[in-house]
């Protein structure tokens, strides 16, 4: 069981104490009082409670922009609370809600609901209102209103923003506050009724399919519209090996466009369809080996600036049926760091100071937040890693309320060993 | 002899050897069509539930014909509409049947992989009638039983699926079965009905009709959906039989004898015309009359009273 402290002052004693933004790189101790580092190191001098974290990793704390805490609305699939806790046991302290909750979260008073219903929670709660009232793409939302109460971005994730002429709206009016538009980047026409990508699996299986072109399409779109307008676009959830090379040259040329992608983009392919298993069915879809060597390629370069999970919780009822009618989206939130670590960083394909940009760095940067350093005086806002954990996904052990993972008996190296923010902490005893 | 599988879900991956004593079978069982009593005791004791979730007239009558002929018991449901709308998922109608004691499940439905789904929520033996645009095995076999007492062997045989390619569960099946059989298989149709990828399941694709008939030992033709039409797939049944259709002007340019198959029911004047449909190279009904043999012998070979077949006259 996990020792939950909230102690006035703790000592973090002997890890590799991991910031690239601040160039720190040392195995010592780091005194924590009252929710702020008081000092780091040198190893032995501080007195008092203390968590033995030899061989483990502090890094600046770990934020997922894309999450989908399903409260109001679908609270048997996930409540703030559970996805709080989904959060905090993969390692994250942040996260940012997508809108389209039932009903949709647009204005002020759902981001107060969704802000005071994760009060006093370790894991911060940052809202991304609908871009549209209701969702519908039609009306823009109240955004600067939302933005005073704590909205750090804007999207009608789940579809695209409906129409070129309402995206551009909408960057001018959020850039007023500093914040993005984060499209689901899908072009209806071409992605149609689609339920897995088009291509050699989808024709295998006589599925209708959802051509890696409906996202180039809507991606250039994104891109076309942020240059023209000067302001900021976020790609969510990257999939397709087009969207890399658009974002790419879009970047090459100065357009102020960042991207996210998903673990599981990156470690699975259409080929796993072939078992009908719907946890294996999200939208975008997994694509070809080609677009996941894309997306590697992406997350090399910096094309892609974050990792994201689209956590996205279901019932067993919306899964346990025909692939067709299943439910798109997988739970992600407490397999995010470990398929990371296993296949990425263990592998040597990524470094740990790309880990640190893509799951907590670049994410705050791109929803222009106050950074999150590891150095004396500021918030103490930490995930420590332990990079030699192995073990086993058993999604009935999951804190999120929800089992839909593709991921359930993957043997996995590395995941999170204690998180802390504000004060607040989790750790083993 | 016994079947590798235990259900019938498709062909893809079903060995040779399987599909060869599913159709020598079905042969055996032919003959049992042909007597004045056409019928055997084989599976007397067992019951199937016929589970269809999508209209279907042919290949129903045909399953329950095939099932009445092993002596097996039938019962029957059909909904118009995918039991999602229904408000009941498709394993709780699936299991709320099997728990009133059923020993096989014939299933048509639209999703692909439903019946995939089935045979990891029952314990009932599976046979696909139709999932989708995926798989329609039984066809596919009875297909191949027709092609085979034509050309006794279907090695090297060049069997051509001509129309809705995208679409259609019959041609994925052919497919499967013919290329495992080590026939060559072509796909026609117009570009906007051919699947992407299509020759990564070892296909050859003729964008002409003419080159097609130019190769062609068979001719496997599609019946042409006119909803189609609305999803811009073609522009008008006109159009379409100018450019796939197939008419006896056609075939007698090429000077060669092209069999002729379509799963029906027929567009008569659109895919295929009358006088081709009727004529002496068709064997559509053979097909028809062949299906009930084929379905005979997947339900025999699949109800694990193999033990039975010395006893049983029908036994070649």
């Amino acid at each position: 069981m996990p020792l939950k402290m909230s102690d006035q002052s703790v000592i973090l004693k002997n890890a590799r104490i991991f910031d690239p933004q601040v160039k720190l790189d040392k195995v010592t101790d780091i005194q924590i009082r009252d929710g702020k580092i008081m000092d780091i190191g040198p190893a032995g001098a501080f007195k008092g409670k203390s968590i033995d974290c030899t061989g483990k990793i502090i890094v600046p704390g770990l934020m997922d922009m894309h999450v989908h805490l399903r409260e109001p609305g679908h609270e048997h699939k996930e409540t703030i609370r559970t996805g709080c806790n989904a959060a905090a046991a993969g390692g994250f302290t942040e996260i940012c809600c997508m809108p389209n909750t039932s009903p949709p979260i647009d204005c002020r008073s759902d981001v107060e609901f969704i802000k005071e219903r994760s009060a006093g929670h370790l894991v911060d709660v940052h809202p991304i209102p609908a871009v549209t009232v209701g969702m519908a793409g039609e009306k823009l939302t109240e955004m600067g209103d939302m933005v005073e109460a704590g909205a750090v971005g804007f999207s009608d994730d789940g579809r695209p923003v409906a129409t070129a002429g309402l995206l551009r709206r909408a960057i001018e009016y959020a850039g007023m506050f500093g914040k993005p538009i984060i499209d689901h980047c899908e072009d209806p026409s071409l992605a149609q009724d689609g339920v897995m990508h088009e291509g050699r699996v989808s024709t295998a299986l006589g599925m209708p399919g959802i051509p890696g072109i409906a996202e180039d399409i809507a991606v250039m779109r994104d891109i076309l519209v942020a240059e023209y307008t000067g302001g900021t676009v976020h790609i969510a959830h990257v999939s397709s090996a087009g969207a890399v090379r658009l974002i790419r040259e879009a970047k090459a040329r100065g357009v102020r466009v960042t991207a996210e992608t998903c673990p599981h983009y990156l470690v699975l392919t259409d080929e796993i369809i072939r078992q009908f298993d719907t946890f294996t069915k999200m939208n975008p879809p997994l694509r070809s080996e080609t677009d996941q060597q894309a997306l590697i390629g992406g997350l090399k370069d910096g094309t892609i600036d974050a990792i994201a999970t689209d956590h996205a919780p279901h019932a067993y009822e919306d899964k346990e049926c025909e692939f067709k009618e299943a439910a798109f989206g997988i739970v992600g939130l407490e397999t995010a760091l470990g398929i990371m670590w296993t296949h990425f960083i263990d592998k040597g394909i990524l470094n740990l100071e790309n880990l640190v940009r893509l799951m907590s760095v670049r994410p705050r940067e791109i929803l222009n937040l106050a950074t999150n350093k590891i150095e004396k005086g500021a918030v103490a806002n930490l995930t420590v890693i332990d990079p030699e954990a192995a073990w086993v996904v058993d999604s009935a052990a999951f804190e999120s309320k929800s089992r839909n993972t593709p991921f359930q008996g993957w043997n996995l190296k590395g995941r999170a060993f204690g998180v802390m923010n504000r004060g607040r902490m989790i750790f083993p005893v | 002899m016994q079947l590798e599988i235990r259900h019938l879900l498709g062909l893809e991956g079903v060995s040779r050897e399987d599909i060869t004593l599913i159709l020598d079978t079905a042969e055996s069982f032919k003959k049992v069509l042909e007597r004045p009593i056409p019928k055997v005791p084989t599976l007397r004791g067992k019951t199937v539930a016929n589970l269809f979730f999508e209209p279907s007239t042919r290949t129903r009558f045909s399953f329950e014909l095939a099932e009445k002929r092993v002596s097996a018991d039938t019962v029957n449901f059909s909904a118009s509409t995918s039991s999602v709308l229904k408000g009941e998922t498709l394993k709780d109608t699936a299991r709320n049947i099997e728990a009133m004691k059923i020993d096989f499940v014939v299933m048509r439905h639209s999703a692909p992989g439903a019946p995939h789904f089935l045979a990891r929520c029952l314990n009932s033996v599976i046979i696909n009638a139709g999932d989708g645009a995926h798989e329609h095995p039984t066809q596919a076999l009875l297909d191949m039983m027709t092609m085979r007492e034509q050309f006794t062997s279907l090695e090297g045989l060049k069997v051509i699926v001509v129309g809705d390619i995208e679409h259609s569960r019959v041609a994925r099946s052919n497919i499967y079965g013919l290329v495992t059989m080590g026939a060559h298989v072509g796909v026609c149709g117009p570009a906007t009905m051919i699947p992407r990828q299509m020759e990564d399941l070892g296909v050859t694709v003729y964008p002409a009709i003419e080159d097609a008939l130019a190769e062609a030992d068979v001719l496997n033709i599609l019946r042409i959906q006119l909803e189609r039409q609305k999803q811009a797939l073609f522009p008008s049944l006109r159009e379409y039989r100018n450019l796939f259709g197939i008419t006896l002007e056609r075939l007698d340019r090429t000077g060669r004898d092209i069999m002729i198959m379509h799963p029906g029911p027929i567009n008569r004047g659109v895919e295929l015309d009358s006088n081709v449909a009727d004529g002496d190279y068709s064997v559509i009904l053979d097909q028809v009359t062949n299906g009930v043999a084929v379905r005979m012998a997947v339900l025999y070979l699949l109800g694990g009273e193999r033990q039975k077949l010395e006893g049983d006259d029908h036994a070649a």
